[in-house]
């Protein structure tokens, strides 16, 4: 009877575990995600962002001072988006 | 006695799961430390760890570079700490008050000049050795730094356009077809209250932080391939890969730290030129 009830024990304790270990393990492997879906968006914007810039600056080279300071304005907050992502995967990771 | 036996393999089990738990994923010889490990430190003083003291460190050498520079004769040619004081207000009129405000804007440099110095005084320790703490990448000081320019923008608009001009600019913008203020006046009141401190100091923070990082896990990876405890021949040349994106990262955090002090000020101009001239 006693062994039995060892048994159970050992089996409660075996489910919570896996349970608590599943939460950690999917929050760490969702981070990754997370990170790999904020990446994408803000890619492509910053992609975009400087090959209109380098085009403007190739067109108008004496107009690039300005052009530069807009391009990097824009790189800052498209940036902004990945970096929250970034963020987020930080949180899900250690938090 | 069977019932025994089963007891005794279910604990050897439990015990294994729990040693697995306890071991982490079988990366051998690589051991991520904690987060905590690496951005806490311990405290000197109650209060004080090495993140303080490089912050205060950056406070007390920008201040002492424009002193010296401020007491050189300024009828001679500059050299040294003048050079390096001139080149960087320079930088911050030309560069930065002249692209986003224009000339009426010259009254702020010697708010954002302190801001430049400090941000980027605080951000390069992240790439000195044996230093190696940018003191950015804790939230604490992008946050206090994002609050004052809060603060100081919204001051300066309530100063220039009067508290109502001000709110109604900010929320009702001019030019917007009547019945379209249901939809623009909270996407703006969330977009300048709300977003514009926090993007500031998310900026600043995870910037500094995801590149303190990447020089972490590639300084740990060249450790754990060089000093590899088994099959030496092959892993110390790869280690020397990981190494070298070491080194190629550095130089990058160079350009990162300056390119985030030049960002925070610019939108900190920029916020500054709104607040002062709003749109007609």
């Amino acid at each position: 009877m006693e062994a039995l009830t060892r048994i159970a024990r050992a089996g409660i304790r075996v489910a919570e575990l896996t349970a608590a270990e599943e939460k950690a393990n999917s929050a760490a492997q969702m981070a990754g995600l997370a990170y790999g879906l904020a990446a994408i968006g803000p890619g492509v914007g910053i992609g975009i962002i400087f090959g209109k810039a380098i085009e403007s600056m190739a067109r108008q080279p004496e107009s690039a001072g300005m052009v530069r300071t807009t391009m990097f304005l824009g790189v800052a907050f498209t940036e902004a988006l990945a970096l929250i992502g970034f963020v987020a995967f930080i949180l899900l990771k250690f938090a | 006695m069977i019932s025994t036996q089963l007891a005794q393999m279910a604990s050897a089990r439990v015990n294994s799961i729990l040693v697995q738990a306890t071991e982490g994923e079988s990366t051998r010889g690589f051991h991520f430390p904690p987060i905590n490990t690496l951005l806490r430190w311990k405290d000197i003083t109650p209060g004080i760890n090495k993140v303080v003291l490089i912050s205060i460190a950056a406070a007390l050498i920008g201040t002492a570079l424009f002193l010296i520079a401020a007491n050189r004769d300024h009828k001679t040619a500059p050299k040294g700490a003048r050079n390096l004081a001139e080149i960087a207000v320079e930088f911050i009129e030309k560069n930065i008050i002249m692209e986003t405000m224009g000339r009426s804007g010259l009254g702020w440099t010697p708010f954002l000049l302190t801001m430049f110095i400090f941000i980027y005084i605080c951000n390069v320790p992240g790439i000195i050795p044996f230093i190696q703490m940018p003191a950015t990448a804790r939230m604490g000081i992008p946050a206090f730094m994002a609050l004052l320019v809060w603060v100081v923008y919204n001051a300066t608009g309530i100063k220039n356009q009067g508290p109502i001009g001000y709110f109604k600019n900010v929320l009702f913008p001019p030019g917007v077809p009547k019945a379209l203020y249901i939809l623009v006046t909270p996407i703006e009141f969330i977009s300048t209250l709300v977003v514009r401190p926090f993007s500031l100091a998310v900026r600043l923070f995870a910037n500094m932080l995801a590149g303190h990082l990447l020089l972490v896990i590639f300084a740990l990876l060249s450790e754990a391939l060089i000093q590899a405890e088994t099959q030496r021949i092959f892993l110390i040349p790869i280690g020397v890969l990981p190494f070298g994106v070491l080194m190629f990262l550095t130089a990058f955090e160079i350009l990162v730290a300056f390119l985030q002090a030049y960002i925070f000020t610019t939108l900190t101009a920029v916020y500054l030129g709104m607040a002062t001239h709003p749109e007609h």
